[in-house]
């Protein structure tokens, strides 16, 4: 496979090895820090004992390669490229040599950030988050110098690389859709794309802005973010009167978006996955597009819950705390309406759908753990302890990988032609499951007995958390099963692109156009989704089969 | 806009005309029905020059969209930092926002950029008048190049002497004892916003050039139109937030 | 927060029974071919969208409740100011130590100076000697308050950011440099209770304790003047 191509289904291929690089090394960073905090004195091959700063840098990096490298890259630009002009029965992406560019300016972006492992100091210490001053000040901790530059430079590459993503994929649904493919026609995974997009274009460039500055402030003698008499380590750094307030209030503006970035497409997928193996239409897919434009849309107005104990005004606090809360409201309606396709009966249960019926039940823990968390009186008690840790983990890292799994299964034979083997594939599934619920649900527990998260070890007054102990056991236990369930996995994909059984051209009995023969295509003539409520479980009309009357 | 936005497919009818015989089998729509250039109902991708020049222009637009937001995020940081103080020693809330004067070689820079925004549309415009475009697509010479080009060098140059004003305006202020790195927070922000703005106005004119060259090297008309259609939306956009930038370091300080 | 959970586990119960019911429920009732299955369905999609639509209504009646709720406790502890009459503390953060000041008799914190705080000589927040009121200020590392009392703390840092949690008192708020923060709340019970950093400050964020020991008030007297005289009998700085 040639790496400066432009055909979009290869760049698609692509982007989802990347991804699936990236998904390995993070995963590797965090069975160290699991095995770390279990059994602190253990030395690591090649590395030794695991420091402070050493575990500070996993939590780092580890935040930083999945959120952005996994559940940004993967959801959109490996999958949308994989199917989405198909899907619109477009005949490629709009732009495919800037696609092609973007896809070089990830894979820098993620040679530069795996490069601050290996530079003096290592990797940043500050999160995935960066809040300066720490960030900003290279004597605030180790790796805070070259490392943190380092990462800067990436998150900026890849702010460039994700901005031209979007274009394109924005000019691709709005310009280069078939003829009949209306609006209301489109599948439901077109929609999220869409509305990622304009979340990707929005909210990217104010990352970069606020790499910029931080940047500004770290070499060029600006002080955006420093306040005036910052001493650090002894050394008197704040020159003008910064504010780290400010850093908060541009990054969190991004990382809110950024999370809905990371789950909305699979909430699509979902969508439609429930569609084909139920065998029924989308419930309400007028209202069901909608919600996911008003999450979208909503999403853009919550940032201030990130930062309830930070200084904000109380009565931002209550703002914010009341958007968030809206934003339960199409939540609610988009699991509604999945249950209610469900219940019919009648599943068909391959592996795509059970992934995607785990994402569901993934979706919902960590969905109401969110209300929860909404609420500034309670949030000032749960901010930064495990309890926020479960929440985005069951959100995020299952919910949202489960729809990576989902669709992995699911589009493999447009990738290879191939299935995947169906066996292994329910295997790693339940696998994942079990582990993911022992891997996190316990954190909700630390997190309400009050333990902080970047905590290497509990010591001192801390070791009133004794009783939690027995937890991180489990959950070690559960990360290190939940990791080599993703081996099975692995051999799966890579064996079966040579061995798998041969799908045919629709091998799930899908609507969507994606699964059309090459031959079929003409002008689209009818919504996605049309499968028939009936006796006979396979009836269903292809988008790009002509309408025998008139919509 | 095009057929995708119906809800009913056309149908195609052969209705009695009342007055004997039969019209013809086909009878899809020319000219500007429904589907804009497809009047001959040729599959997408193969149906005329809009087409993609419509696809470069949405792609032009959602780029200057994340751009803007960039922007935004950097005014946001700067009407944040103006309205911040400290408390000093005898908690008396201090503001350390002083207002930079814009040195005015700036309000000339401005001319010449609302110039240089006037002679890049008269560029544009020159390459879509669609006699000259006609000739040139039957291969009868070159007169929209012919017209246009000394637009878009006027505008080069324009360009360039802006970006050259914006220069001397940093040298000035450096004079005046307000460098990048003053503990001065007005300072940090004339420094970044016009950096920021020049860097962007610096691919523009990079943008220009090329589109120059492709002018006289690109052989289809259609290139060249997006070629210098795209470079001219980016150019007015920037001299828009150029306007913007530029009242809000003179007036909003 | 109890009843929040309850509620929140009650729907997460819920949802997951209807989830692993649908999957179990394999097989549809096979509708025999000559009755109207139109009919049927019709019916239950009715229903079917009655359902969806009160269950909206009531989730969204509970978001309500809790978004209610729990701006009740939110207005009641953070909108008013603390009273006039509550104990001033200065909480400091640095890397990697929480200090803790008294104004002393005088009711006045003193300025500080970054260049002059220096752990090693025994001014680590860098109390201006200057200043008269930085002459009676009592800097500890523990935190000592009298129990029945409201406590306003003020938050500052040094350095970078860190989180000032007081678990057992349900306290967190982040310390920032640059800023200076108020919290007030009312210790009640006697006891010594932890304080964590819960905020990533560097390497030593997991160490960063310090601890709250709320005693009586006469007891508090005690230790505020024993630390007075402790002070007085120190060299002048």
């Amino acid at each position: 496979m040639k790496l400066f191509t432009t055909h979009h289904r290869a760049l698609g291929v692509l982007h989802l090895l990347l991804s699936l690089a990236a998904v390995t090394i993070g995963t590797l960073l965090s069975l160290v820090m699991r095995i770390h905090r279990v059994w602190p004195a253990l030395a690591f091959p090649f590395h030794g004992q695991i420091k402070p700063e050493d575990y500070l840098a996993l939590v780092t990096m580890h935040g930083t390669l999945m959120i952005f490298f996994v559940l940004t890259t993967a959801p959109q630009l490996g999958f949308a490229n994989l199917v989405l002009p198909e899907q619109i029965g477009a005949r490629g992406m709009a732009f495919p040599r800037l696609n092609a560019v973007a896809f070089l300016l990830t894979v820098l972006a993620l040679a530069l950030l795996l490069a601050a492992f290996f530079v003096p100091q290592g990797a940043s210490i500050s999160g995935w988050t960066a809040y300066p001053p720490m960030s900003a000040i290279a004597g605030a901790g180790p790796g805070e110098g070259t490392g943190m530059d380092l990462w800067i430079a990436s998150i900026g590459v890849f702010c460039i690389a994700s901005w031209l993503g979007a274009v394109n994929m924005l000019a691709t649904i709005l310009g280069e859709r078939r003829a009949g493919m209306t609006w209301s026609r489109l599948p439901m995974t077109v929609w999220a794309w869409l509305i990622t997009s304009i979340l990707t274009l929005l909210v990217f460039a104010v990352l970069l802005a606020a790499v910029v500055l931080l940047f500004s402030d770290r070499h060029l003698g600006s002080s955006f973010f420093v306040p005036a008499g910052d001493l650090v380590n002894g050394v008197v750094v704040g020159r003008g009167d910064g504010s780290p307030l400010l850093w908060l209030h541009l990054f969190w503006f991004f990382g809110h978006p950024e999370v809905y970035i990371a789950v909305l497409p699979g909430m699509g997928l979902v969508t439609s996955l429930f569609a084909n193996f139920a065998n029924r239409p989308v419930i309400g897919y007028r209202t069901m597009a909608a919600m996911l434009v008003a999450i979208g849309f909503l999403g853009l107005v919550v940032w201030g819950h990130h930062m309830f104990v930070s200084g904000m005004n109380p009565y931002a606090g209550t703002a914010f705390a009341l958007t968030t809360m809206a934003i339960a409201i199409p939540s609610t309606v988009e699991v509604l309406g999945w249950l209610s396709m469900l219940w019919g009966g009648g599943l068909r249960l391959p592996t795509p759908m059970l992934f995607a019926l785990g994402f569901l039940s993934f979706f919902i823990a960590g969905g109401l753990t969110g209300p929860m968390l909404a609420q500034p009186a309670l949030d000032s008690y749960l901010h930064n302890t495990f309890f926020v840790v479960a929440h985005f983990h069951m959100v995020m890292a299952m919910a949202g990988v489960f729809s990576l799994f989902a669709g992995i299964y699911y589009w493999y034979p447009l990738m290879t032609g191939r299935l995947m083997n169906e066996t292994l594939g329910k295997i790693h599934c339940w696998i994942s499951v079990i582990a993911a619920w022992g891997t996190f649900f316990p954190m909700h527990l630390s997190g309400l007995a009050g333990e902080p998260r970047h905590y290497e070890r509990l010591t001192g007054p801390a070791t009133t958390f004794s009783a939690i102990t027995a937890n991180e056991r489990g959950i070690t236990w559960s990360a290190l099963l939940l990791a080599a369930a993703q081996l099975i996995f692995l051999w799966n994909v890579f064996v079966s692109a040579r061995r798998g059984r041969l799908a045919g051209h629709n091998p799930w009995g899908a609507t969507t156009l994606e699964w059309a023969p090459e031959t079929a295509l003409g002008r689209v003539q009818r919504a996605p989704y049309q499968y028939e409520i009936g006796v006979n479980q396979m009836k269903f009309h292809p988008q790009w089969e002509s309408a025998s009357k008139q919509e | 806009m095009p057929a995708t936005f119906t809800r009913h497919p056309v149908e195609i009818e052969r209705k009695d005309t009342g007055i004997g015989g039969k019209p013809p089998l086909d009878r899809r729509p020319t000219g500007g029905g429904g589907d804009g250039d497809n009047w001959d109902n040729r599959p997408h991708g193969r149906r005329g020059p809009r087409e993609l020049l419509t696809r470069y222009r949405l792609g032009v637009l959602f780029a200057l969209a994340g751009d803007l937001m960039f922007f935004v995020a950097l005014v946001s940081a700067f009407f944040v930092r103006q309205s911040a103080g400290h408390f000093d020693a005898r908690e008396n809330y201090v503001s350390d926002w002083h207002p930079l004067a814009v040195p005015p070689i700036l309000w000339i820079n401005t001319a010449i950029l609302i110039l240089s925004s006037l002679t890049m549309e008269m560029a544009r415009r020159q390459l879509f008048r669609e006699i000259d475009v006609m000739d040139e697509w039957l291969g009868l010479g070159r007169p929209a190049v012919k017209r246009a080009s000394p637009w878009m060098v006027v505008t080069l140059v324009l360009g360039t002497l802006f970006l050259a004003g914006q220069w001397i305006a940093w040298g000035q202020l450096v004079q005046q004892g307000f460098h990048y790195n003053s503990p001065d927070p007005s300072s940090h922000f004339f420094y970044l916003i016009t950096g920021v703005h020049g860097v962007h106005l610096l691919f523009g004119v990079v943008a220009l050039a090329a589109a120059l060259g492709a002018l006289f090297i690109l052989r289809r008309i259609e290139l060249r139109q997006i070629a210098v259609d795209c470079t001219a939306w980016y150019w007015h956009t920037m001299g828009l937030f150029w306007i913007f930038l530029f009242a809000l370091l003179a007036f909003f300080q | 927060m109890r009843w929040n959970l309850l509620a929140v586990c009650v729907c997460f119960v819920a949802a997951h029974v209807w989830l692993i019911g649908a999957m179990l429920r394999r097989k549809r009732t096979t509708r025999g071919s000559d009755a109207s299955p139109q009919n049927g369905e019709t019916e239950s999609r009715d229903a079917s969208r009655h359902l969806r639509w009160t269950l909206l209504a009531a989730l969204c009646c509970m978001y309500l409740w809790m978004a209610v709720t729990a701006q009740g406790l939110w207005a009641g502890s953070r909108y008013a100011g603390p009273s006039p009459a509550a104990m001033q503390v200065e909480v400091v953060g640095e890397q990697f130590q929480w200090y803790f000041r008294y104004p002393g008799p005088d009711a006045a914190f003193g300025s500080t100076r970054p260049d002059l705080a220096s752990a090693a000589s025994g001014n680590p927040l860098g109390l201006n000697p200057r200043d008269a009121r930085s002459h009676d200020d009592i800097v500890s590392s523990v935190l000592v308050l009298p129990a029945g009392r409201e406590v306003d703390l003020r938050l500052r840092s040094i350095d970078v950011i860190h989180g000032l949690f007081i678990p057992s008192m349900r306290l967190k708020e982040n310390a920032v440099p640059g800023l200076v923060l108020h919290v007030h709340f009312t210790p009640t019970t006697p006891g010594t209770y932890p304080i964590l950093c819960s905020h990533v400050c560097g390497l030593g964020h997991a160490r960063m304790q310090a601890v709250l020991t709320v005693v009586s008030s006469a007891e508090f007297d005690a230790w505020l003047a024993s630390h007075a005289r402790a002070r007085s009998e120190q060299p002048s700085q």
